[in-house]
């Protein structure tokens, strides 16, 4: 248990919520953003937090770094209760919430990081060491001197990413911090990061709706949704619970009516070309010779299921229960 | 580098960026200035004609009067009576959410705006109050003051002043957290910080019960008590009671602050997601 760094248990976050329903007439009604959550993160950890939109996931950050106080169960980072010790909890974490900025907008970038020194009390030698990696990395030497009204969103999020790190936290939580980034600084951003983590081993929680960001970055995965946990585990078991189907593509001499082959079905034909689909788990050996000893075969190839897949069906699986 | 020190180092950071931030709107000042000066003229004039009718009126000649009107123009902005303030930005912060990311951080909450509107009120008090002062002073016959010393405990006034006037508005922006919109409050605070000061009219030119109250609110602490140290209305051991009276209502209103805060901050929830 010592190894774990974030605890959760059974953590709740219930929020009252007032609507007018007509002249002078209110109901109140409460919204379970979080409905009791368990887990633990260890130390050095990278792991995605992913969901549809309005899970809980921002909701649980916000516990995380103690500026919601949760409605029920038990919450611990670095030993620490958030919300009963935000400041000194403070010092630990590193935030990047993708939609607003801790930078000042009006002034060079440069100056907030220097605030960040005072604010953090960052020794002027590992101050100096921070930013240089982070300048370098984050390619933010031209930005320095630029107000930061004037940045753009890429170039403002890479600035703010550097932000959250100049004081070393033992903890970083990113919520969408590849929002609105093109495909080169979201390279860059995630090249960052995976160095961060393998390098400082610091514990990262990130939080995306783009799912590249995960297979790229975390080897663990947690899907929430209506503020429950869906999934805990491997990025790859998703394909299991999420009772994915890989695709057997064939091509055969000539066009023929679906095929008839146990454990697959044919789910598209065009032309001399079919589309059979069977579940991921199961071995394709068998199917591809169950087929070539009964078709006219000429070609085949076998498509992974992709996560994108994976996870809307899950999703959509929840909707409707 | 002793915590105390630390601490100190960050909040003028704080005060010191805000001042550079407001140094940044160049145009912004440059019609405020104007702005200021149009307004002075209106009142010199409007007080030219009263003085003219009741010498004397409230215990001011008509020379005080006048240096009283171009202190006021001076003052205005720093004071943030009427609006100007940090407490915009923060009610704003409150209603999107983006005050969260205050609350993260390892610095306190009140303490920090307190720096952030310090270091606007220095910017203030320079850029949008020495011009009208001298032109005031070259234009209108001022009664200014010989003494070095009374400009310096103007100034300590003035600091008083700028605390107590914060301290009222960090209550106005922190209603935000209930309210949400919180630019109702924030008219009425400028209506009453407009009127309480002293800013239209001396509180001594209000008579009886009603010009004791007036000259009892905390408002008062924000024009009213530097121009009369100014005008060397108070000394010795006068000059010390007023600023007791300031800051006894400096220390009264930001205890309110620090309560209201705890409160929202514990009970109250961090918009948006
Ligand atoms: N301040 C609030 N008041 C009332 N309800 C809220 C508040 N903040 C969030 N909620 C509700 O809590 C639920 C979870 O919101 P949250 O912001 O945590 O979702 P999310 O997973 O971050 O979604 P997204 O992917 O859209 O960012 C939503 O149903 C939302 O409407
Ligand atoms: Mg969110």
């Amino acid at each position: 248990m010592t190894s774990d760094f974030i605890t959760l248990d059974g953590v709740e976050k219930v929020f009252d919520v007032r609507r007018r329903t007509g002249f002078l007439r209110r109901e109140r009604h409460q919204v379970r953003a979080v409905d009791g959550i368990t887990f633990q993160v260890p130390r050095g950890e990278m792991v995605g937090y992913i969901g549809p939109n309005g899970a809980g996931k921002s909701t649980t950050i916000k516990m995380l770094t103690g500026i919601l106080t949760p409605s029920g169960g038990r919450l611990r980072v670095a030993g620490i209760d958030p919300a009963r010790e935000r400041t000194r909890l403070a010092r630990h974490i590193g935030v990047v919430f993708g939609q607003r900025t801790t930078l000042w907008w009006d002034l060079p970038l440069i100056d907030s990081y220097r605030l960040m020194r005072r604010m953090y009390r960052i020794p002027d030698a590992r101050y100096a060491e921070n930013l240089d990696r982070c300048v370098e990395l984050l390619d933010l030497a031209a930005l320095l001197e630029v107000p930061v009204r004037q940045l753009s969103l890429g170039q403002r999020m890479r600035g703010d990413i550097a932000a959250a790190l100049l004081h070393d936290p033992e903890v970083l939580y990113l919520d969408e911090p590849t929002i609105g980034l093109d495909v080169v600084s979201k390279a860059k951003v995630r090249g960052f990061l995976r160095d961060l983590n393998a390098g400082s081993g610091t514990t990262v929680l990130l939080t995306t709706h783009d799912l590249t960001d995960i297979e790229q970055l975390c080897r663990r995965v947690m899907v929430i949704d209506h503020g429950r946990l869906m999934y805990d585990g491997p990025l790859d078991g998703l394909h299991e619970v999420g009772q994915s189907e890989r695709m057997l593509v064939v091509d055969l001499e000539r066009e023929l009516p679906p095929l008839e082959v146990e454990s697959a079905r044919v789910v598209r034909t065009e032309g001399p070309r079919q589309w059979l689909a069977f579940p991921a788990a199961a071995s394709a050996a068998p199917l591809v010779a169950a087929v070539a000893e009964r078709y006219p075969l000429v070609d085949l190839s076998v498509r992974e299921p992709d996560i994108e897949a994976v996870i809307a069906k899950m999703y959509a699986d929840r909707g409707t229960s | 580098m002793s915590v105390r020190s630390g601490r100190f180092r960050l909040y003028a950071a704080v005060a010191g960026g805000n001042f550079r931030r407001f140094a940044t709107y160049r145009t912004a000042t440059l019609a405020g200035v104007f702005t200021n000066t149009v307004f002075g003229v209106i009142l010199a004039y409007t007080y030219i004609a009263l003085w003219d009718e009741r010498p004397g009126l409230g215990g001011y000649d008509q020379a005080q009067a006048l240096t009283y009107v171009w202190l006021g123009q001076a003052l205005l902005m720093a004071m943030a009576a009427m609006g100007g303030g940090f407490e915009t930005d923060l009610m704003e912060r409150i209603r999107t959410g983006d005050v969260a990311v205050d609350l993260y951080r390892p610095a306190d909450l009140q303490a920090w705006w307190l720096a952030s509107d310090l270091g606007r009120a220095a910017f203030h008090l320079l850029g949008r109050g020495v011009v009208p002062m001298i032109f005031g002073a070259l234009v209108f016959q001022l009664a200014l003051p010989d003494d070095p010393l009374t400009w310096l405990a103007t100034l300590l006034a003035v600091l008083l002043g700028v605390v107590v006037s914060f301290a009222l508005r960090y209550l106005v922006a922190l209603s935000a957290f209930w309210l949400l919109d919180g630019a109702g409050v924030a008219q009425v605070s400028w209506l009453a910080g407009t009127f309480f000061s002293g800013l239209l009219l001396p509180l001594h030119v209000f008579p009886g019960a009603l010009g004791e109250a007036a000259r009892a609110l905390p408002w008062s602490a924000l024009l009213q008590v530097p121009a009369d140290v100014f005008l060397g209305r108070h000394t010795g051991t006068g000059l010390l009671a007023v600023y007791a009276f300031q800051a006894a209502w400096a220390a009264a209103l930001l205890a309110l602050g620090r309560l209201l805060q705890g409160l929202a901050t514990r009970r109250v929830v961090v918009q948006g997601g």
